[in-house]
């Protein structure tokens, strides 16, 4: 099963495909074409809903046979009930949000777990960018320029932990990569320093 | 007349007729002791009688709803936009059924047919019909053609609501419903510009009580008022100022006198021709058929609890300049088809064309409208056409 998804699914989505349980009911926040939950529905046997907002992907997603529902994020997901999912998934998306903070909330008040993935602001690269050239970082895993970011909402691994702690999120499970989606062990050892992109497994306050 | 039918085309067409000689007691109680439907199909039923999509027209629509009644015609029906080989209800590989709706006045049995039993015109006299009672009466087609399940059931505007009325209704003799442009029932908004058009009808001295057609005449005022208000609230503000902006077609503005705007004579136009092929009882019948649509009502109001006793899967689409039925309205269905956990497709078409969107080849609707009749076909085992 892993060694599968690996082979058909984007690298960051492959690891989220793997912490997903089969059966489950998912939502994805920002589905984009709709793999993640193609897979899963042909894999995991999972039933879900996909949002995003890019039309060419929406299409995308329909094709794929992918329930995708043409949602902005930044208007909140008060038309999704409590409890009504086993697993909300946002990958990419969080930095690039109005509210990140309560659409963690509202995550864990639709789903019982979540995962999020987003890139490390903290990663050695940008902290040497900023301290030693004093220009905004650019690096393979934050691509754009300060002027045609869509990213309003970068933070550190640090910072997103931080948050997790003045919510009381669980952090189930935590795995960060680097720009080739490898976990070595220079990253485990300062994940914060080495790592690009993390992905977190949050549960509801404990 | 096309002088070659297009190879997208279904080409000519020619409507056929289904007769139900049971009595047909209706939700208001009354009777029909017989009744027609006119309809046309297109494309070819397969082997396992699987592949049937109805489609549903809107208010002022009827059956021919694609390809050429002659080689004289000078406009294909409808929905040729999206019917036809290759196009989003591809006739390649499905079966598409298309009705006049009970009450209509092209064919089916209606205000303007003989009442057998008085031997006299229908007119104010025929029956209040329900969204229901025309979704009933479509269960009597599909028997009369052997099917036992639609692929698909589509529809725009008051074509929506049959789709849901018929999913909520039949909820296993149904796959997959297309709702466009729709709403779960009318705002008092919507109703107000209803009343209005009925207004315009029933108190053109032409009108007669409903009687006109045996009193020689014809409300032809009403039926033009009528049409022109619906036709200003198909439409968006943009497209009215793009398609006319304030040009005039007649007179001097400078002094104000004989002025016709382009607008005006459009709309005079549209209205005159529409009082024409239009009964004047069947739109009135048919407004009212829309007031009354609310299917909510019998489950406490709760839309939710209305869509949870669905079993198909849904597509909803509204466009973003439809003040008509606007795309909260559509929200409304989706949000209620989420929370009952239904398997639902959604989206937001971004035009400048307002309600009238669901008729026009607009780029993104055709692709996503496709999509997603390329998975009703997969879902559905029909593996032939593209």
């Amino acid at each position: 099963m892993a060694a599968e998804a690996r082979e058909i699914l984007r690298p960051d989505l492959a690891i989220v495909a793997d912490m997903v349980p089969t059966g489950a009911r998912v939502l994805d926040l920002g589905c984009g074409t709709g793999e993640l939950l193609a897979f899963l529905q042909s894999h995991k046997q999972v039933r879900g809903y996909g949002l995003d907002t890019d039309p060419d992907a929406i299409t995308a997603g329909v094709a794929r046979g992918v329930n995708v529902v043409e949602q902005n994020l930044d208007l909140g997901l008060n038309n999704f009930p409590d409890d009504s999912f086993d697993f909300v998934v946002m990958t990419e998306a969080l930095q690039a949000v109005r509210y990140p903070a309560q659409l963690i909330d509202d995550m864990l008040r639709i789903g019982r777990e979540c995962v999020v993935t987003f890139p490390n602001f903290g990663h050695w690269s940008c902290r040497a960018q900023l301290s030693l050239r004093g220009r905004m970082p650019v690096a393979h895993h934050l691509p754009h320029r300060w002027y045609d970011t869509p990213n309003i909402h970068l933070c550190t691994f640090a910072d997103f932990e931080a948050l997790c702690r003045d919510k009381n999120v669980s952090i189930l499970e935590r795995f960060v990569v680097d720009n080739r989606y490898r976990n070595r062990a220079l990253i485990n050892y300062a994940p914060n320093l080495f790592g690009t992109i993390a992905f977190y497994h949050l549960g509801r306050p404990s | 007349m096309p002088a070659q039918i297009p190879s997208d085309s279904v080409g000519l067409v020619t409507p056929e007729r289904a007769r139900f000689e049971a009595p047909f007691t209706v939700q208001s109680g009354q009777t029909l002791p017989e009744f027609e439907l006119v309809y046309e199909t297109y494309g070819e039923l397969n082997a396992a009688r699987s592949n049937a999509v109805l489609i549903y027209h809107a208010l002022s629509g009827h059956h021919h709803a694609a390809g050429y009644s002659t080689m004289e015609d000078q406009k294909p029906g409808w929905w040729d936009t999206c019917i036809g080989p290759g196009k989003p209800l591809d006739t390649n590989r499905f079966f598409i059924v298309s009705l006049n709706n009970l009450g209509g006045c092209h064919g089916s049995t209606g205000p303007r047919s003989i009442n057998p039993e008085t031997g006299r015109v229908y007119g104010p006299d025929f029956p209040t019909i329900t969204v229901r009672d025309w979704v009933r009466s479509q269960k009597l087609l599909m028997e009369n053609l052997n099917i036992d399940r639609w692929a698909a059931v589509v529809g725009g505007s008051l074509g929506a609501m049959q789709a849901m009325q018929w999913a909520i209704d039949y909820p296993e003799q149904l796959g997959h419903a297309v709702l466009i442009a729709g709403a779960p029932k009318l705002s008092a908004q919507n109703i107000a510009f209803n009343e209005i058009a009925r207004q315009a009808i029933t108190t053109d001295p032409d009108y007669h009580g409903g009687r006109y057609l045996e009193a020689g005449s014809n409300p032809v005022r009403g039926l033009m008022l009528a049409r022109m208000v619906g036709h200003v609230t198909y439409q968006s503000d943009h497209s009215w100022a793009d398609k006319f902006g304030r040009e005039i077609k007649s007179g001097d503005i400078e002094r104000g006198q004989e002025v016709e705007f382009q607008v005006e004579s459009y709309l005079h136009y549209q209205g005159r021709s529409f009082s024409q092929h239009f009964d004047a009882n069947t739109y009135v019948l048919m407004t009212r058929a829309l007031d009354y649509f609310d299917p909510a009502r019998e489950f406490g109001d709760d839309l939710v609890a209305a869509l949870r006793t669905t079993a198909c899967d849904f597509m909803v689409t509204a466009f973003s300049t439809d003040w008509r039925f606007s795309p909260s309205r559509s929200k409304e269905i989706v949000d209620a088809l989420i929370h009952a956990g239904k398997s639902v497709v959604s989206t937001v078409i971004d035009t400048p064309f307002g309600h009238d969107a669901f008729l026009l080849p607009v780029e993104r609707y055709l692709d996503v409208f496709s999509a997603y009749m390329d998975r009703v076909a997969r879902q559905e085992g029909l593996n032939n056409g593209r």
